[in-house]
């Protein structure tokens, strides 16, 4: 039995009903990681040990008629920039370089407490900035469907660790599209929930007012499922609202009859592909077919959320990574003149190109004399943007659009051109600038290569968001997809 | 407005960051090409909008002033560089 091809919640009923072991279920996920991740590079740390003994330890509470947790068994990987108490938190960057997490993030603790399994940590671009994995200083992540091609990014471990059957479940961050548009390109299931939905706390900041930490699955009742346990409120974490969390899974099968959603036109013009575009206009016939309401909508300001997102996101990952100074924890350099020098050398050696570039970016942007232009403008912009969103979604349930304007690209296509690759999110940074929820399904196929569908609800609709999906998924086949790897 | 070498280096001093020549020159196009790309929010007439930080308003929360263990101090010297009997070790600052 490969039990590596089961979903978590299929794992969770064998699980529960003593038809497998735990540690069988851990054992095949590793050995299907030591298959196939040589050619995919989706891990950057593996947590054997102490996943077996977890994982034994599961399976005598179960043997012993003891009560277990909600997730228990079931293995969960996690992008590296989420700490884990007693493994890296690399955020693939030589900066970070031997850096062990002293403590668990919020999540992680959620997910321990239900007795779930994290298997390892998973590549990313560096700090999270990127739409390829390309800037990983680690390794490289090739696609499962074509292992020619980038898993986007910049959580691209944790969409290729799923899409592979590597692991049923995966955590990833999203600042600007950073789960959704991976788990496209890959053909899974992401999700970026509301900010404020779940808390940060462990997750290495990037830029703190549009972070989320996201769900990747390989259908959408997994995506629900993990949400569910990570999700609410936390001290650590101000921006986590005390908004009770409803129970997902009882809404995944709510009738979609009247359900209106809104398709929004500037979300389907220059620059988006035309298999991708053909994509979702079927896709949105499904939703018809089940009994939704599909229109037309607009979101004029949808061209201007890339260029205030860089602002924004630049300006406070400037600001976040001033504590990578080679002080008190990661990389520090040998030969250095004084005090000072060691944060230009240490900083100067440890960060990649992309994380200069927006560093610099963000340090410009907020200098003296450009504060104003850019910084206070594009705070301006985003009020409009949140604005334009709030209107719509007064009509609309949900808003429907591709998750990114392309299927998976080649290694190396766009990372000569910083421009080409950020447009990559266009699709996906407004949700970030307004703080909504979204996530992405996989509704089509172009070239042998997956294409996501992306649905945007209001705040804290995470529910809207499952049932939807949810309804897509049953009527469709796309989810059931499997990567020849 | 566009980024000259003497902007790239004034800002790179900001942000504690060095480069050659070569990544100066490049950096420089780079900030142009973005920035200019950034430059289409001036179409935004702005002027009586308000500004916001937090997409998702929240009053100010405040919690309890309890007293909570703190991480054990080896488990941070242990990610610090250098570091001797529970201090991060640095060069000497004042001379």
């Amino acid at each position: 039995m490969d039990l590596n091809l089961y979903t978590a919640h299929e794992l969770s009923d064998l699980i529960s009903n003593k038809k497998v072991k735990v540690e069988e279920v851990v054992n095949s996920h590793f050995n299907r990681i030591d298959s196939v991740d040589s050619k995919l590079g989706a891990y950057l740390y593996l947590a054997k040990t102490e996943a077996i003994d977890k994982a034994r330890e599961i399976d005598n509470k179960i043997s012993q008629g003891g009560k277990t947790g909600r997730l228990a068994g079931i293995p969960v990987s996690i992008k590296d920039n989420i700490s884990v108490q007693g493994m890296q938190n690399s955020c693939a960057s030589k900066i970070l370089k031997g850096y062990i997490s002293p403590y668990d993030a919020h999540v992680i603790e959620k997910i321990k407490g239900e007795d779930g399994i994290i298997l390892g940590k998973l590549n990313m671009d560096e700090f999270a900035m990127g739409s390829s994995t390309e800037n990983s200083a680690c390794r490289v992540t090739r696609n499962p469907w074509d292992t020619e091609r980038v898993p986007g990014g910049s959580s691209g471990g944790s969409a290729v660790c799923v899409s592979a059957f590597e692991s049923p479940l995966a955590l990833g961050t999203d600042t600007g599209g950073s789960v959704r548009q991976p788990a496209s390109l890959c053909g899974v299931v992401g999700l970026k929930p509301t900010y404020g939905r779940v808390s940060r706390y462990g997750a290495v900041a990037f830029g703190s007012t549009l972070d989320q930490i996201g769900t990747f699955a390989r259908d959408v009742e997994d995506c629900a499922l993990l949400n569910q346990y990570i999700a609410g409120v936390d001290q650590r974490d101000s921006t986590t609202a005390n908004i009770e969390v409803p129970n997902y899974q009882s809404s995944l099968t709510k009738d979609l009859k009247g359900k209106r959603i809104g398709v929004p036109k500037e979300y389907f013009g220059e620059g988006l592909d035309e298999g991708v575009r053909k994509a979702v206009f079927e896709a949105l016939r499904v939703f018809e077919e089940n009994g939704a309401i599909v229109k037309e909508c607009s979101l004029p300001l949808s061209d201007y959320s890339l260029a205030a997102y860089y602002i924004i996101s630049s300006a406070e990952a400037s600001s976040n990574l001033a504590r990578f100074d080679g002080i008190r924890y990661g990389h520090r350099a040998t030969e250095f003149n004084d005090a000072v020098d060691i944060y230009y050398k240490s900083r100067s050696q440890g960060f990649g190109p992309e994380v200069k570039r927006r560093i610099m970016l963000g340090t410009y942007v907020l200098s003296a004399g450009y504060y104003d232009a850019y910084y206070k403008k594009a705070l301006k912009v985003r009020n409009l943007i949140k604005q334009d969103f709030s209107r719509v979604l007064k009509d609309f349930d949900a808003i429907v659009c591709p998750t990114s304007p392309t299927t998976a690209f080649k290694i190396g296509e766009k990372s000569g051109d910083v421009l080409s690759m950020y447009l990559s999110d266009i699709y996906t940074v407004p949700v970030n600038v307004a703080g909504l929820p979204g996530i992405s399904i996989p509704c089509g196929m172009v070239n042998n290569l997956p294409v996501g569908l992306q649905i945007i609800g209001n705040y804290y609709r995470e529910d809207v968001l499952f049932n939807i999906a949810y309804s897509f998924e049953k009527s469709t086949n796309w989810h059931k997809m499997k990567p020849n790897i | 407005m566009s980024v000259s070498k003497k902007d790239v280096e004034h800002v790179a001093k900001l942000a504690r960051l060095e480069f050659n020549e070569m990544e100066k020159n490049s950096l420089m196009d780079d900030l142009n090409k973005v920035l200019g790309y950034i430059e289409k929010l001036e179409e935004l007439n702005t002027e009586n909008e308000d500004i916001i930080i937090n997409p998702y308003y929240i009053e100010n929360k405040f919690r309890e002033d309890d007293i909570q263990q703190s991480l054990k101090v080896e488990a941070v010297t242990i990610n610090a560089p250098q570091s001797l009997g529970g201090y991060i070790v640095v060069p000497k600052i004042i001379d």
